[in-house]
Formats: structure tokens, C-alpha cells, sequence
């Protein structure tokens, strides 16, 4: 089932990627990206249960990565809102006009 | 019981994949939140089938619970519910994003169907927390109070720049 698992998180980890490409709302911007965390945690389990739990501890510092960066990041987004008025990234072009 | 295990297994890969694409395809954040969430609820079901009961319940309990409530805070705290015209980039953009995708996907199923060495499967420990915690306070002791460290760094940070602009 590990190939599986590897083929699910790869796909999972590229819905991420292209998420981020192609959205401009920043808050979706976000959840792609922690969707992106979620395959790699996926692999990670995965791949552990041939090498030890070495993989599972891996996936507690991701998580715990994970919460630190969306409290720092929305708080960044709720900034931006109060400055743009906007959480559209593309309003904010100040280095182009 | 193979089967049974296999069947289930697809059927939680199939949900992860669904709910991920109806997330991302989704214009208004808030459905795009709770189908993120029932990603993060089939993914446990797979962390549990792969024999991390414990990541599997953590995953529900922070991702699920924590991380995903605030999001939806942020969303209702800045009125952003309301479907807007189009969030989607330019033609253009989209293509290139497609594009991308295409490759890394191919790039990483490649790099999948590389030889993953494989060593003697662990045997299912009865107690499923022991073996991490254990690995968890000896071996990674140093990262995991590092990890506390950048929590309080990530705190401190969020509340200076959530809050309202004083001058100084």
C-alpha cells in the first residue's frame, strides 16, 4: 500500500501546487498550501512504516510548523486587509505602479 | 481482510482526492474550508490504515480542530463570505499553472516508482503512543523544545501584527 500512499500524496501535494498558481484569494492561497503539508505528512507516514517512527515525529514537527505558520500568516492577511481592503493579491502592487 | 483493507484503503484515497479537487475548485472560502477539512478527516483514515493510529488522531484534533477553525475565523472576521466575481488568474496563468502541474505530477510518480529500499517491517506495537514518544524525548529532544520556541516566536508575532496600530 506504500506505493499508493506515495501516488495519493503526489497528487494531493500537485492539486496544492496548481491551487496556489492559479488563485489569487490569499486566505485559499494558504489553505492550498497547508494542503500541500497534509501530502507530504501523507508520504511521510507512509515511507514509516518500512523505516521506524522516526517518520511520525517528523510529521508532529510538521504540524506544529503548520499551526505556528498559519497563526503568523493570517495575521499577516488580516493586516493586509486593514491596509488594502482587499485580500486579493493582486491589489497589492505597489513595486508595479 | 485484504481486500476488505484495500477497498477502504481506495475508498479513503478516492475521498482525499475528490474533496481535494472540490476544494481547490470551490470560489467561496468557506465551502473551500470545509472540504479542506474533509480532506484532513480522509487522510487520517489513511494515516490509521498505515499504522499511525496516533498521527491520525493528532491530525484530527489539530489540523481538523485547530488550524482550520482559524481559517474560517479569519474568514468570517473579515466578512469575506460572500462569493465574488472570480478569484481565478488570467488565461494565461492558468495554462502555465496546468502546465506545472502536469510536470511536477509526472516528475514525482517517476521519482515514486524508484526502488524505496525496503527494511523489516516493525511489528505493530500494541501501544501505539510509546514508540513515538519515546523516539519523540531522547533522540529529537533538541527539536522538540526548538519547536516550543518557534510557537512563542509565532505568538508574540501574530498578536503584534493583528493588532491595531499604535503609535509609537
Amino acid at each position: 500500500m506504500i506505493g499508493e500512499a506515495l501516488i495519493v500524496s503526489a497528487i494531493l501535494f500537485v492539486i496544492g501546487v496548481v491551487g496556489v498558481l492559479t488563485r489569487r484569494n490569499a486566505i485559499i492561497l494558504f489553505m492550498c498550501v497547508e494542503l500541500m503539508l497534509n501530502a507530504v505528512n501523507l508520504s511521510f507516514v507512509a515511507l514509516s512504516t518500512q523505516h521506524g517512527v522516526t517518520g511520525h515525529v517528523f510529521v508532529i514537527m510538521v504540524m506544529t510548523i503548520a499551526a505556528a505558520e498559519a497563526a503568523v500568516g493570517l495575521a499577516i492577511v488580516i493586516a493586509v486587509f486593514r491596509h488594502f481592503g482587499t485580500v486579493d493579491l493582486s491589489a497589492l502592487r505597489l513595486l508595479r505602479d | 481482510m485484504t481486500t476488505f483493507y484495500q477497498f477502504q484503503f481506495y475508498l479513503f484515497s478516492l475521498l482525499a482526492i475528490a474533496s481535494a479537487l472540490l476544494f481547490v475548485t470551490r470560489r467561496n472560502p468557506v465551502p473551500a474550508a470545509l472540504w479542506l477539512v474533509n480532506v484532513m478527516f480522509a487522510l487520517s483514515g489513511l494515516y490509521v490504515m498505515l499504522d499511525a493510529p496516533f498521527v491520525g488522531v493528532i491530525q484530527v484534533l489539530v489540523y481538523a480542530g485547530a488550524i482550520m477553525v482559524v481559517f474560517v475565523f479569519v474568514v468570517m472576521l473579515l466578512n469575506l463570505g460572500r462569493s465574488e466575481i472570480t478569484d481565478l488568474r488570467a488565461l494565461g496563468a492558468r495554462l502555465g499553472a496546468g502546465f506545472v502541474g502536469l510536470a511536477l505530477l509526472a516528475n514525482l510518480l517517476v521519482v515514486q516508482r524508484g526502488r524505496v529500499p525496503t527494511s523489516a517491517l516493525a511489528p505493530a506495537a500494541d501501544n501505539a503512543v510509546t514508540p513515538v514518544a519515546v523516539s519523540l524525548f531522547s533522540d529529537y529532544l533538541v527539536a522538540f523544545e526548538l519547536t516550543s520556541v518557534v510557537l512563542l516566536v509565532a505568538i508574540v508575532g501574530a498578536v503584534l501584527l493583528a493588532k491595531k496600530r499604535v503609535q509609537v
